[in-house]
C-alpha cells in the first residue's frame, strides 16, 4: 500500500512540472505583447521597451521559462504589476471566500446526487428515472450565471430569505456567513448534481447485474440494504472519478459564481487581474487551480485502493 | 453540457459501428435516419433548424438592426415595434437576439473544427508512433488539468477579444479529449487483423489512417463533436458574460447579457431573453448528442 502511495505522488510531480511549463508557454507565447497591454496603446516605444526590460521579456524563453520555474519551486509567484504585492500575498487574501464556496458546493452536490442517482437506478424507465435524467440535461445546460440570477430573483429579490449578494468571512459569525453561501452554492452545484446523478445512475444500474447482488437478493436483504450497500458501495470507483475529474468544471463555474454574487475570492481575484492586465498574477491563480485539481485527482487514485483494494499499481 | 465532461476513458475502444467498416457511408446513413425516431432528438432536431433558419435569414425575420443605439427608446418593455423591449443603449433585443444565434453557431461550428482537427492529427500521431506519445501525451495530460474557462480568460486577456481568439481559446481545452479518444481508436485497432493484412500487404502509413483506422474514429468524433459544440456556446456565453470575450460591439447572447447585468434587478429579462436562447440550443445540442451517442457508441453510452 505504502509503495502504490508513494509511486502516485511521485508520479503527480512530472504533471505539476508539465503544467507549470504549458501555462507559461501558452501564455507567453500567445500572440500580444504583454507590455503593450499594460501600458496601454499610448506608451512609447522606449516606455514598451523599458517596461519589457523591467518585466524580464527581452531574455532568451528558455532562460525566462528557467527563473519563472526557480521562483516557483522556492513559492514565489511573482509580484503583482498593478500593486505590487506578491502573487502569493494577494492568493492568500482571496483563498478563503473560493474556499468555503467551493467545499460547501461539492458537499452539497454529494449530498443531493447520490440519492437522486440510486432513486433514478432503481426507478429505471420509469416516470422518476426520466425526470431527474430530464433536469440533468437541464443541469449542464442552464448557464451557471442564468441559475444565480434566478435563484437571486426568487429568493433574495422576491421572497427576501437571502441577502441579495455579498460575503462574509467564518470570523463574523456562522449565519450571515452561511446566508451568504447559500444560494451561490445551490446555483454552482446545478450542472455538478447533474453529472454526478447521471454518473451514479449508469454504474449502479450497472453493478445491479452483478452477481453477488442476486446473492445479497436471495440473502433475504431488503431493497434498499442492497441498493445502498452492495451496490452503490461497488459503483463508488467511477463515481469518485467523476467527483474528481469535474473539479475543473466546478473551477470554471467558480469563477462565474462569484462575479454573479459578487464574492471576494480567486474567481474574482483571475477577472480583476485579466481587466487590469495584471500578468503574473493570471498566470499565479491559473497555476494555482491546475495544481489543486491535480492534487485533486491524486487523490482521487489514492482513493481507489481505498475503495478497490483490486486497483494498487 | 460543459466543457468539462469528462470523456469515458476510451480504453481500447474498438469499432462501434461495424457495418462502417466497408462502404461506411450508407451505414452511417442509416444510423442518422434512425435518431429522428425518438420524441426528444425530433423536439432537439426541431429547435436546432429554427435557430440555424433563423440565424441565416436574419435579415428577413427582423427589420431592426441589432447595432444601432437609439438612447431615446431605453429599456423598453415589448411592443408590437419592439418584440422583446430594448436594451439599455436602446436596440431592438429580438434582433439582437436573432443576429446573436449567428455569433453562437460560428462559434460552435468554428470551434468543434479546429478542436477535431488539432485532436485528430495528435490523435493519430500518439496512437501510430509510440515515442511521439511519450512525449505528446503528456502535454496533453498538463494541459487538461489547466481549468478550461481560465486558460482561455486569460488567452483572450493576452491575444485581445476578437471572434478568432476567442475561438482558439475555447477549442484549446477541448483538444486533450478528443487526442485520447482518437489515440485509443488507433491503438485499439492496430492488432485488429485487417489492419494487420493491410500491413502486410505493404500499405504506407498515410493510406493506412486514413483508409483503415480513421473510418473507425468518426462515430465517436460525431458524438463528442455534438458535445463540443454544446460546451462552446456555453463557454463562449460565459466569457462574454465575464468581459473577456469576442469584442462588445458584437451582438453576441454573452454580450447581451454582460450588457444586461447592471440592470438586472430592474429588468432581468435583459438577461433572461439571451439565457433562454443559449440555454435552449445547448439543451437540444446535448440531448441530440446523448441519441447520438446511444445510437453510434454504446460502448461510451453504457458507461454514461
Amino acid at each position: 500500500m505504502l509503495s502504490f502511495i508513494i509511486k502516485r505522488i511521485l508520479s503527480a510531480i512530472p504533471v505539476l512540472f508539465m503544467v507549470a511549463i504549458l501555462v507559461f508557454l501558452v501564455l507567453r507565447l500567445a500572440p500580444g505583447d504583454p507590455a503593450v497591454m499594460i501600458a496601454g496603446p499610448n506608451a512609447t516605444p522606449d516606455q514598451l521597451q523599458q517596461l519589457r526590460e523591467s518585466m524580464g521579456l527581452t531574455r532568451p524563453l528558455l532562460e525566462q521559462l528557467i527563473i519563472w520555474l526557480t521562483n516557483m519551486a522556492h513559492g514565489d509567484m511573482g509580484t503583482s504589476l498593478i500593486s505590487g504585492k506578491p502573487a502569493t500575498e494577494l492568493i492568500m487574501d482571496r483563498f478563503g471566500p473560493t474556499l468555503a464556496l467551493s467545499l460547501s458546493t461539492v458537499v452539497l452536490a454529494i449530498v443531493v446526487a447520490i440519492p437522486l442517482g440510486v432513486v433514478a437506478a432503481w426507478q429505471r424507465g420509469k416516470v422518476l428515472d426520466r425526470l431527474v435524467m430530464g433536469l440533468s440535461v437541464l443541469g449542464f445546460s442552464v448557464p451557471v450565471f442564468i441559475i444565480g440570477y434566478v435563484l437571486i430573483l426568487v429568493f433574495a429579490r422576491i421572497l427576501g430569505w437571502f441577502p441579495v449578494q455579498g460575503y462574509q468571512p467564518l470570523s463574523n459569525g456562522f449565519v450571515p456567513f452561511a446566508q451568504r453561501l447559500v444560494l451561490p452554492s445551490v446555483a454552482l452545484s446545478f450542472p455538478y448534481i447533474a453529472l454526478i446523478a447521471r454518473i451514479v445512475r449508469t454504474n449502479v444500474i450497472e453493478v445491479m447485474n452483478e452477481d453477488y447482488i442476486r446473492t445479497a437478493r436471495a440473502k433475504g436483504l431488503k431493497e434498499s440494504a442492497v441498493l445502498m450497500g452492495h451496490a452503490l458501495g461497488n459503483a463508488a470507483v467511477p463515481i469518485i472519478t467523476i467527483i474528481g475529474v469535474s473539479i475543473a468544471m466546478l473551477i470554471g463555474g467558480v469563477v462565474v459564481t462569484e462575479s454573479v454574487f459578487n464574492i471576494p475570492g480567486l474567481g474574482r481575484l483571475v477577472l480583476e487581474s485579466v481587466l487590469a492586465r495584471d500578468y503574473t498574477v493570471i498566470q499565479a491563480v491559473i497555476l494555482l487551480f491546475s495544481a489543486i485539481y491535480v492534487v485533486i485527482n491524486l487523490v482521487v487514485d489514492l482513493l481507489y485502493g481505498v475503495f478497490d483494494p483490486r486497483i494498487r499499481y | 453540457m460543459s466543457s468539462d465532461t469528462p470523456a469515458p476513458e476510451p480504453q481500447s475502444q474498438t469499432l462501434s459501428l461495424p457495418e462502417m467498416e466497408g462502404g461506411g457511408a450508407s451505414g452511417l446513413r442509416a444510423v442518422l435516419g434512425g435518431i429522428l425516431s425518438s420524441w426528444s432528438a425530433r423536439i432537439s432536431a426541431a429547435v436546432l433548424l429554427i435557430i440555424v433558419l433563423m440565424s441565416v435569414f436574419a435579415p428577413l425575420v427582423t427589420s431592426h438592426d441589432p447595432i444601432q443605439l437609439d438612447p431615446a427608446i431605453r429599456l423598453q418593455p415589448p411592443s408590437a415595434a419592439h418584440l422583446l423591449g430594448t436594451d439599455s443603449y436602446g436596440r431592438d433585443m429580438f434582433a439582437r437576439i436573432v443576429y446573436g444565434s449567428r455569433i453562437s453557431l460560428l462559434v460552435g461550428a468554428g470551434t468543434v473544427i479546429v478542436a477535431l482537427l488539432f485532436g485528430m492529427i495528435i490523435g493519430v500521431l500518439t496512437g501510430y508512433f509510440r515515442w511521439v506519445d511519450a512525449v505528446l501525451m503528456r502535454v496533453m495530460d498538463g494541459l487538461m488539468a489547466i481549468p478550461g474557462v481560465l486558460l482561455a480568460i486569460a488567452l483572450v486577456a493576452i491575444s485581445g477579444g476578437t471572434l478568432v481568439t476567442v475561438l482558439v481559446a475555447i477549442a484549446v481545452p477541448e483538444i486533450p479529449r478528443v487526442a485520447r479518444m482518437v489515440r485509443g481508436v488507433i491503438m485499439g485497432v492496430r492488432n485488429e487483423p485487417y489492419v494487420e493484412a493491410a500491413s502486410v500487404l505493404g500499405t504506407g502509413m498515410w493510406p493506412m489512417v486514413w483508409r483503415h483506422m480513421l473510418p473507425n474514429t468518426v462515430a465517436p468524433l460525431i458524438v463528442q463533436g455534438t458535445y463540443i459544440f454544446a460546451a462552446a456556446i456555453m463557454t463562449e456565453s460565459i466569457l462574454s458574460f465575464l468581459g473577456a470575450g469576442i469584442p462588445p460591439e458584437i451582438p453576441s447572447w454573452g454580450n447581451m447579457m454582460a450588457d444586461g447585468r447592471l440592470y438586472f434587478l430592474l429588468k432581468p429579462e435583459l438577461i433572461f431573453f439571451p439565457g433562454v436562447m443559449v440555454s435552449l440550443t445547448v439543451l437540444s445540442v446535448n440531448m441530440l448528442g446523448d441519441v447520438l451517442r446511444d445510437r453510434l457508441d454504446p460502448r461510451m453510452a453504457k458507461r454514461l
